[in-house]
């Protein structure tokens, strides 16, 4: 392998990580505070980026505007699922709201079938993310630039969130002990719903980059997308915002060099993924940077 | 009631099952035979599952993997040496695959032995993980069992699979296995095994406190689940009669866990009911997407209303009937008589 | 007087209404119309419909179309056919998109002995050893003998490499058929590597294939995976020619791919809007396409399920009655059958032969750039 080879791997590594990473952080908000495997994000995912499809088509809204409206639905939709789907279920059995979230999964993909056709429909890049940047025998797209900045951005106003704010405060009170929080004063609910609605919104962010970068909406478009990013989640340690950054990247990256050494082996890709996280449960059960989530006696 | 009368009255069911079954294959079209043969591996796969998760507590997402191992076992064996050497058109079969034969009785033991096998396997790493982490781990495990699948043509013909698988899994077969499922669990969680997986699911620390070896009760506990799952996939197999690795995806795992908690987790009656309802229903929900007509207006089937419909009553099962169907409780032959006395005796005043 | 003579007529014609409802031929239809392979499915359905509409009769009865999804699912399409052939008690099976679903169902429909058709399943092992078994299309091993062909001498290619979806039936059998005739006309396939249905990043893999530097890359995709590959084939790069299957025929592949399928070839059935020396039939079908949805492309699975339909109907009436077993006889005669499609002879394996048509991306539309019929 030359090493222009290397490099050119290691961007396409990086920049199929960070989207990963971006979908991984809903995944993660979410199970932290309710531990939840919240099915349905995959879904929220591809609704983010079918909206801004919509937005320009149907409403021949400007672009930007159209993927600020999309952002903005989505969010709803998030606080929506968790208010129909997940409140009614907080004090049930977990195995209740995880069957919930799946179904609300088939139901949001069913539905787009419904309404929109199964057949895939086309995105419109803007020339200048066309275009990749030459740097000798390295291609550089402009995303594989814009990509990891933005998740790295997104990841670090979280935390901001999280740590230093007042609803960031509640998020971390719920998370330890939801109960207790109640009777503080922490307003519960509002908390969940905003938890929410960033995760959403940031899964629609994921699913617009997501559908630039790989140029092309389907219904089924959130599934395997989901199921990675949730695998990255896990392995940077669920609950923790900067390892779903950390998991996703590196998955990004595994994946891509494991063909890359490997290209006979190309076939096994996703079992790469799943194996490394068995290896990663067995090690390290909290993942990366997880800490131990006490089990709710 | 007494031990006797008990006995009496399963074995009476058991024969009116038989009378059932030979009413049916008389007089029952092809289609329903399919759905009642559905309905009794659907059960097998819930009864298997709901030993795993709802009677120990084990959260295991891995069930598509065992029924995959349990399918792929049982057809090479079943499937005659031409047929194989016909099947394999991308690359030949190795020479191991392609002379294995045994009759079918012994192909779905072996595919379900075979299931128990990587049960034990994968469940002497992956059992010390709790909850949440043991699903993830076991939804991995499935996954990679379908990618080996696909990625092994010389032994499973790869994403071609297999067809023409002889259908020997007639209602007979079906049913004999899943009452022999049905006998088997029953017996362990009415025995001291049984009650063992109840304490380590209600409180592990406390069951080890106890003096309970925990991780080996956990183990035969998965393993029982992971042979019936192989059973399950066997019977599946050659039911459809042809099998590919897209079969046995995580949706699959999925089917079977919402029969679980539709029925109730830890309740036997309850898988048995659910198994019926559930298979009786996905069917039934066709109609949805078939063309109504109001006299001569017609209005067209939308493709794809089956499964939103469908999942809309999934979730309104789960956010109004959270313990499902039938909670923890069981059918006993005693409820039933006192209930159909109680009634009588009303009637009678 | 008058008004019991109007009721007298009124009376006659439900009479003859109930006759004729009663007295149908039940045609069963199953495609994916959701699910993974749905656009397939919905565009043959709506070739099928077009027909049975053109042609609504045969022996003097009406014919009824029983349409049920199988989901793009092998077990539902078995149950499917069963569902056909024991509730609606069909005669003869229209069906599938997708090899593996054409499989499960076909299972069926032979022990229960009724025939089915298959639209646009292209796998050898459809029809093989089957006696209820039939198919429009051509299979793969004669389609890939195509694709090589062309690569060889068409585009002048000596290496080849292979993107091939492993976990795919249909993408792994086409890559194995064209790798066999490439090596047989003289080529030599460079690389062949693979990855699975849903993923979207073949970056890793394009990079290691652009390093081997082949004249000709074949991706036997579908064409949604197909488009977003040769996506990235553009962002990488590379200056190789590319080339795929029947799956990539669809009025979308432009739209979805953009400027990055410029040039790009496909082997097809012999069908495509764009056919200058089109037949009769095929510009009737066309035509009437275009006034039935005249915001939809014609397109070859629609001409397809077009052709499947008329055949069935052909069959029934050289069997002269609709009973299953006449049918599969008078289909497996069939002979020089007259479709969208070409001419269509049913062999001895129950295949149609029929050439390879091939498509190019030209200036943004898809163009057909002649046929080929290749020596096995």
């Amino acid at each position: 392998m030359t090493w222009a080879m290397f490099v050119q791997h290691a961007l396409n590594g990086l920049t199929l990580g960070s989207l990963y990473a971006l979908i991984a952080i809903g995944y993660t908000m979410v199970y932290g505070i309710l531990r939840l495997i919240n099915f349905a994000h995959s879904e929220i995912f591809m609704l983010g980026a079918y909206f801004v499809l919509w937005g320009l088509t149907l409403f021949y809204l400007p672009w930007f505007v159209a993927i600020v409206v999309a952002i903005v639905v989505t969010a709803a939709i998030g606080i929506l699922v968790d208010r129909v789907a997940y409140r009614p279920l907080r004090d049930a059995p977990r195995i209740s709201a995880l069957i919930s979230a799946i179904g609300v999964s088939f139901f949001l993909q069913n539905l787009t079938i419904v309404a929109f056709g199964a057949l895939p429909r086309e995105v419109y890049r803007p020339a200048w993310l066309e275009n990749p940047i030459l740097m000798g025998e390295v291609r550089v797209l402009p995303l594989t630039l814009f990509v990891p900045t933005l998740s790295f951005l997104l990841m670090l106003g979280l935390v901001w969130v999280v740590y230093k704010t007042k609803p960031g405060l509640g998020m971390r009170a719920i998370s330890k002990d939801i109960e207790t929080s109640y009777i503080m004063g922490v307003p519960v609910n509002r908390i969940i719903s905003l938890t929410f609605g960033i995760g959403s919104a940031l899964a629609a962010a994921s699913g617009i980059m997501w559908a630039l970068r790989y140029p092309q909406l389907q219904p089924v478009m959130g599934s395997i997308p989901g199921f990675k990013a949730f695998i990255a989640a896990v392995f940077g340690g669920i609950g923790s915002i900067p390892g779903a950054v950390v998991g996703g990247i590196m998955l990004g990256v595994i994946e891509i060099m494991a063909v890359a050494f490997f290209p006979d082996l190309a076939g096994y890709r996703d079992a790469f993924a799943f194996i490394l996280l068995i290896v990663i449960l067995l090690i390290k059960p909290t993942g990366l940077m997880g800490a131990r989530l006490e089990d709710k006696v | 009631m007494g031990a006797k009368t008990n006995a009496i009255l399963n074995i009476l069911a058991a024969v009116l099952l038989g009378l059932f079954i030979w009413w049916a294959e008389e007089n029952l079209d092809g289609y329903m035979i399919q759905i009642l043969n559905l309905i009794a591996v659907n059960i097998i796969l819930a009864l298997s599952l709901n030993l795993i998760y709802g009677f120990t507590g084990l959260f295991s997402l891995g069930h598509a993997g065992f029924m995959a191992i349990g399918a792929y076992v049982c057809s090479i064996l079943i499937l005659a040496p031409e047929q194989k050497e016909m099947l394999f058109i991308l690359e030949p079969a190795y020479d191991w695959v392609q002379s294995a034969q045994a009759p079918f009785f012994v192909a779905v033991v072996a595919g379900g032995l075979a299931a128990a096998l990587f049960g034990v396997l994968v469940g002497i790493p992956l059992l010390r993980l709790g909850d949440d982490y043991l699903g993830m781990a076991t939804l991995g495990f499935a996954e990679i069992v379908r990618i080996f699948a696909i990625n092994l043509p010389r032994v499973t013909n790869g994403a071609l699979g297999f067809k023409g698988i002889p259908d020997h899994a007639n209602l007979w077969w079906n049913f004999g296995w899943c009452l022999f499922t049905l006998y088997v669990i029953i017996r362990l969680i009415r025995s001291n095994s049984g009650n063992v997986f109840k304490a380590i699911r209600d409180d592990e620390t406390a069951a080890k406190a106890m003096g309970i070896d925990v991780f080996r009760q956990k183990l035969l506990s998965f393993a029982l689940g992971a042979f019936f799952a192989g059973v399950g996939g066997a019977l599946l197999g050659s039911l459809v009669a042809t099998i590919d690795p897209k079969m046995f995806t995580f949706v699959l795992t999925f089917n079977v866990l919402m029969i679980v908690v539709t029925g109730g987790l830890g309740s036997i009656t309850g898988s048995v009911l659910a198994g019926i309802a559930i298979t009786v229903l996905l069917e039934w929900l066709r109609f949805v997407e078939n063309p109504v007509y109001f006299g001569d207006w017609e209005l067209p089937g939308i493709p794809g209303m089956r499964m939103v419909v469908f999942s809309l009553a999934l979730i309104f099962m789960i956010l109004f009937r959270r313990e499902g169907f039938m909670g923890k409780r069981e059918f006993s032959w005693s409820w039933a008589v006192g209930r159909f006395f109680k009634k009588a005796g009303r009637h009678g005043i | 007087m008058k008004k019991l003579f109007v009721l007298a007529f009124l009376m006659v014609l439900a009479l003859a209404g109930t006759t004729l409802a009663a007295d149908t031929v039940k045609i069963g239809v199953y495609l994916p119309l959701t699910g993974q392979m749905a656009y397939g499915g919905q565009l043959e359905l709506e070739g099928i419909q077009m027909a049975s509409k053109e042609a609504p009769t045969v022996l003097g009865k009406k014919v009824e179309l029983f349409v049920v999804d199988n989901k793009s699912d092998k077990v539902e399409a078995a149950n499917a056919v069963k569902r056909l052939i024991e509730k609606e008690k069909v005669v003869a099976i229209i069906g599938t998109y997708g090899s593996s679903l054409a499989m499960a169902g076909g299972e069926v429909a032979e022990k229960a002995g009724v025939p089915m058709v298959g639209t646009s399943c292209t796998n050898p092992l459809v029809t093989q050893g089957k006696k209820y078994s039939f198919r429009v299309c051509f299979i793969d091993p004669f389609q890939g003998a195509g694709a090589a062909t062309y690569a060889y001498s068409g585009l002048n290619a000596k290496t080849a490499a292979l993107l091939v979806d492993v976990s795919n039936d249909y993408s792994v059998g086409l890559a194995t058929f064209f790798t066999r005739s490439f090596t047989k006309v003289g080529g030599q396939v460079v690389a062949n590597l693979k990855y699975q249905a849903g993923d979207q990043d073949f970056t890793a893999q394009l990079t290691e294939i652009i390093s081997k530097k082949p004249d000709v890359l074949f991706i036997p995709s579908y064409f949604a995976e197909g488009a977003i590959i040769m996506k990235q084939v553009k962002e990488l790069g590379a200056k190789f020619n590319v080339m795929g299957g029947d799956a990539m025929d669809n009025p979308k592949i432009v739209e979805i791919g953009g400027a990055a399928v410029e040039g790009f070839v496909h082997t097809t059935f012999p069908y495509d809007p764009s056919m200058k020396d089109m037949s009769p039939i095929a510009k009737k079908f066309t035509e009437n396409w275009k006034k039935a949805f005249p915001a939809k492309e014609p397109n070859v699975n629609a001409a397809l399920g077009y052709d499947t339909y008329l055949m069935v109907l052909d069959a029934i009436k050289r069997a002269g009655k609709a009973e299953p077993a006449a049918i599969t006889k008078a289909l497996a005669a069939t002979k020089g059958f007259e479709g969208v499609t070409g001419s269509t002879t049913i062999n001895a394996t129950h295949d149609a032969e029929k050439p390879v048509g091939l498509v190019q991306i030209k200036d943004g539309k898809k163009t057909y750039i002649g046929s080929i019929t290749p020596k096995l």
